[in-house]
């Protein structure tokens, strides 16, 4: 039964894939990426895959759409040439298929437990889990512990992409920058004018909100933690923009508490690692910050969460705004 | 100090790293250089601290978060990462000691803090791949650097910084994207990340198709992100447009920690393991590198841009450097790691000296140049001796590299004779493009353009020359005084090649 | 099960390949990042194919469970940085697109280079 539903669901997926490229309406590919991002994310939660499934629900098709129709709000929705080399690309593409198949044989069965991924490493993190970090999620544990430097690293990749949308958007413009009159469309931003979705949206932000404390703070126990819950109460903030207005959610959160957000998440995850030199061992060696390592762990795991989720919603929040606010200018 | 030697891997990475997201909060706004450059200065000292280390013999070795390998995250530094860290935080500090003066101009104040808050964050991204042991740490670490080189070349002045940075985002995704398929496929053969668990599971498995798409896909995305022939189309305009401190840094380095990733990975990972995989890489590369000496050096014969010029040379140089990694002999890779770290210090003196050069001349192109050695007689000197190491004249770093690559070649029989002729025809074409620079600066008659309407052009600031001299100075010292770069190369490749069957 | 496995992998190459295409084909910028999203998430269901175990449920490992069969957490906590790369790098170049229009009035290649080139 799953089985027959996994491939109508991967079905729909290369269908989906398939109208994004043809579709010359931007809006169009951008909804149907929204789309697609729900289907795979189904898709994940089929193959075991909780935590990866709430991610790509709430970047791919929560943020990345609004980014998407931020972003055409600001250049211009229809693609005027569709293809350039069609051919030539075409064969690059196909050769490349080719190879990619080529993988085909000699690849584990699918499911297989005894495939050699599923040796070695990855039952060694099932097995010591309960043991040195006592948490029941175990992608918590290998994401914020066992690969705790992979984490911080992340922090830094979006840390870095906000200071780069910011340092971009900073920029005067000069040269070609005035937009012709009529081609500007308030479509992707704003829904001031519209009755239902704005008292819809009202209702549903502090339950957003909500959810998302929750899904920070219940990371150790079943799917989620940092990213995703900074990717909900970031969208829940971008949804109050939508519904009462860029200027009166920059009221309520002003951009010098993101940049406070978006560093002080950041720091305080280098923090932590550092505490693990300054107490006697490793970086990012969670297991002396408290008497007893267990609970170090997990005190450690809490406080990255933390740091992550802080991160996460400055900065997503932050690129937001800075799209929002060149609309506006 | 004791205490912390061992910690050394991770400050490598920590410190520019933490350092970055400070730069932000950093009040008033002018301190931002002053700190992002003690920044660069304090990984410069870790880098030579463990250099030394790794001259005694040393292998440092680090387990994050006190899991051992393979279940946590490794770092190793030897001789070969070592050699890559002296080039990488070595560029970064003199670019951002020599580049103040440039920056100002180009980058408004109120933004600076985010633009040496990016450059931080390129810095600790290239040290934390060059530290890694771990497939995808080095993924993760590729993507810092590369979004945060994006954001530098993007700072460019001029309009056509933009569209030079999305083809150089465009290419580097995929490149990235590629070679997370193929640590992918690897993984799931082997059930493992770490490089050196790697290459001990990947013997039961090693012949199996999925194995072989994986290295194709990790060469290919690599060699995307090293600018490796044909794949360089993002190079030539991310340089020239991008702003001169910033060309100076990644002209020095950002090509070479790919090329380190690709070498890393072929020769320890799969080479061994490979049936013919060293054939079959050998007779890739070779070829490519060949075209890549042949076509960067014929168009930077024609190329009126300095920059841009300058750019395409160093296609040709990533060339040179794969030439040697491709003749799979201890010779052939240690001349190959010695041109990295020549290479670096010739393309960095000249890259210094086109920044001076912009801080009084605002168009590069060759024919604006005419007479401006007079007007700048210490800038263009400097540019000459920096060139003649590019070359490969005796007496400078470059010269040393490529008689190395010579010699080396020379082992193979007659497909090294052909390799040499390659070798001698690049490099007298270099003496084409350097002499075109040399001849419009000195020998042309001055030009009244508007840049210099009554020849009032002064020589660049001091402290930029300063550094500028320092840089050509240590392509003389290079060039005479071998021991170190050639000590830590010629270990770098006896490991490499060890991993050969 | 087998052929499952391989209609998972085929979807995975057919996603990859179209948003390779739409990278390299497309004229419009903002088109080749979504395209380039759209390659990044056929890599993600390369992953988390591979982290499944037939009859497993998610690694979360509650008391209680008899004999448990776990998915492989690894890959998932590999897809879970992935995904937030792919967001990253996106934010990034729709940032890039925007400058590029508002310096040249256009976010379509080849009008960009005719510009360049006058």
């Amino acid at each position: 039964m799953t089985a027959v539903f996994s491939i109508f669901l991967l079905t729909l997926l290369v269908i989906t894939a398939l109208g994004i490229v043809r579709t010359r309406n931007l809006f169009v590919a951008v909804m149907l990426l929204g789309i697609f991002s729900l289907l795979i994310a189904i898709n994940f939660f089929i193959l075991d895959a909780a935590d990866v499934a709430l991610t790509e629900a709430a970047v791919g098709a929560g943020i990345s759409t609004v980014l998407f129709l931020g972003a055409l709000a600001l250049t211009s929705e229809r693609e005027r040439l569709g293809t350039r080399h069609r051919w030539l690309s075409l064969a690059v593409v196909a050769s490349a298929t080719l190879v990619v198949l080529y993988a085909t044989f000699d690849k584990p069965r699918f499911g297989d437990p005894n495939a050699p991924v599923h040796q070695h490493v990855a039952p060694w993190y099932l097995e010591k889990t309960p043991e040195y970090i006592d948490i029941p999620n175990v992608v918590t544990a290998v994401l914020g512990s066992f690969r705790g430097y992979d984490t911080l690293g992340e922090v830094f990749v979006v840390f870095t992409a906000g200071i780069g949308v910011l340092f971009l958007l900073s920029a005067r413009r000069h040269g070609a920058a005035h937009r012709p009159p009529g081609e500007r469309d308030p479509s992707g931003i704003g829904l001031r004018e519209h009755v239902i979705p704005r008292v819809v949206g009202r209702l549903l932000v502090p339950f957003i909100l909500l959810f998302g404390l929750y899904v920070q703070f219940h990371g150790e126990y079943g799917p989620g933690g940092g990213f995703q819950a900074g990717a909900l109460i970031a969208a829940a903030f971008i949804l109050y923009a939508l519904v009462e207005g860029e200027d009166r959610t920059l009221a309520a959160v002003p951009q010098s508490w993101l940049n406070a957000l978006m560093v002080g998440g950041a720091l305080l995850y280098g923090a932590v690692g550092l505490a693990g030199i300054a107490l006697g061992s490793n970086f990012l060696d969670y297991s002396v910050l408290a008497a007893n390592p267990v609970a170090g762990q997990q005190l450690g795991i809490i406080l990255i969460e933390a740091g992550v989720g802080m991160t996460v919603t400055g900065t997503l929040l932050s690129i937001f705004h800075a799209f929002a606010a060149r609309d506006r200018a | 100090m004791t205490g912390l030697n061992a910690h050394l891997p991770a400050l490598q990475v920590v410190v520019p790293l933490l350092i970055a997201p400070l730069l932000i909060l950093l009040r008033p706004r002018g301190l931002a250089w002053a700190a992002a450059t003690a920044a660069s200065a304090m990984a410069f000292a870790i880098a030579v601290q463990m250099t030394v280390g790794v001259l005694d013999g040393q292998e440092y070795r680090y387990a994050l978060g006190g899991w051992s390998a393979p279940y946590g995250i490794e770092l190793l530094v030897d001789s070969f990462s070592a050699l890559l860290l002296l080039i990488v935080t070595g560029a970064s500090t003199l670019a951002l000691l020599a580049g103040k003066a440039s920056l100002d101009s180009e980058i408004e104040p109120r933004r600076q803090p985010l633009f040496y808050s990016a450059w931080l964050l390129a810095l600790a991204g290239l040290a934390g791949i060059l530290v890694a042991a771990d497939a995808f740490n080095i993924f993760v670490f590729m993507e810092i650097s590369s979004l945060a080189s994006y954001v530098l070349v993007a700072g460019g002045p001029d309009r056509r910084a933009l569209p030079a940075v999305f083809k150089y985002l465009l290419m580097g995704t995929i490149g990235a994207t590629f070679y997370l398929i193929g640590v992918g496929l690897v993984y799931m053969m082997t059930g493992t990340l770490n490089l050196a668990d790697m290459e001990l599971r990947i013997h039961e498995v090693a012949d199996q198709k999925p194995i072989l798409v994986a290295a194709g896909f990790i060469t290919v995305g690599l060699a995307l992100k090293a600018a490796v022939f044909p794949l360089h189309v993002w190079l030539p305009n991310a340089y020239t447009y991008a702003p001169h401190a910033v060309s100076a840094f990644f002209a020095a380095c950002a090509t070479k920690v790919a090329l380190y990733v690709l070498l890393r990975f072929d020769f320890v990972v799969f080479q061994q393991n490979l049936t013919g995989h060293e054939e079959q890489f050998a007779a890739y590369l070779m070829p490519l590198a060949v075209l890549a000496i042949l076509f960067g050096s014929a168009v930077a014969l024609f190329e009126s841009n300095l920059k841009r010029l300058l750019a395409y040379s160093s296609v040709a140089q990533i060339g040179y450097i794969l030439l040697g990694a491709s003749l799979l002999s201890i010779g052939g890779v240690s001349a190959s790691l010695l041109h990295m770290f020549n290479h670096a210090l010739a393309k960095g003196a000249l890259f210094l000296a086109v920044m001076a050069i912009a801080t009084r001349y605002s168009q590069l192109d060759l024919q604006h140049l005419a007479g401006a050695a007079k007007r700048m007689p210490w800038t263009f000197s400097a540019l000459v001796v920096a060139g003649l190491s590019l070359i490969g004249v005796p007496g400078t770093a470059g010269f040393i590299s490529k008689w190395y690559l010579v010699a080396a070649a020379l082992e193979e029989g007659v497909l090294g004779m052909a390799l040499v002729a390659v070798i001698v025809v690049g490099s007298l074409m270099a003496v084409v493009y350097i002499w075109r620079i040399v001849e419009a600066a000195w020998f042309a008659p001055a030009d009244k353009s508007a840049d210099d309407p009554g020849g009032s052009v002064r020589e660049a600031p001091a402290a930029m020359l300063a550094i500028l001299w320092l840089a050509a100075l240590a392509n003389v010292y290079f060039g005479i005084a071998t021991g170190l770069p050639r000590e830590l190369a010629t270990a770098a490749a006896i490991s490499l090649m060890g991993h050969l069957p | 099960m087998e052929l499952l496995g391989l209609y998972h992998y085929w979807v995975f190459v057919v996603l990859l390949m179209t948003g390779f295409y739409a990278v390299v084909a497309k004229v419009n910028l903002i088109k080749k990042l979504i395209g380039v999203s759209l390659f990044q998430s056929a890599v993600f269901l390369l992953y988390i194919t591979m982290s499944k175990v037939s009859g497993g449920t998610a690694p979360i490992v509650l008391p209680g469970m008899v004999d448990p069969l776990y998915s492989n957490p690894l890959p998932q906590v590999l897809i879970l940085t992935a995904i937030v790369v792919g967001i990253s790098t996106t934010a990034l170049g729709l940032g890039i697109a925007v400058r590029i229009k508002e310096e040249y009035g256009t976010t379509e290649e080849h009008e960009i280079q005719e510009i360049d080139r006058r």
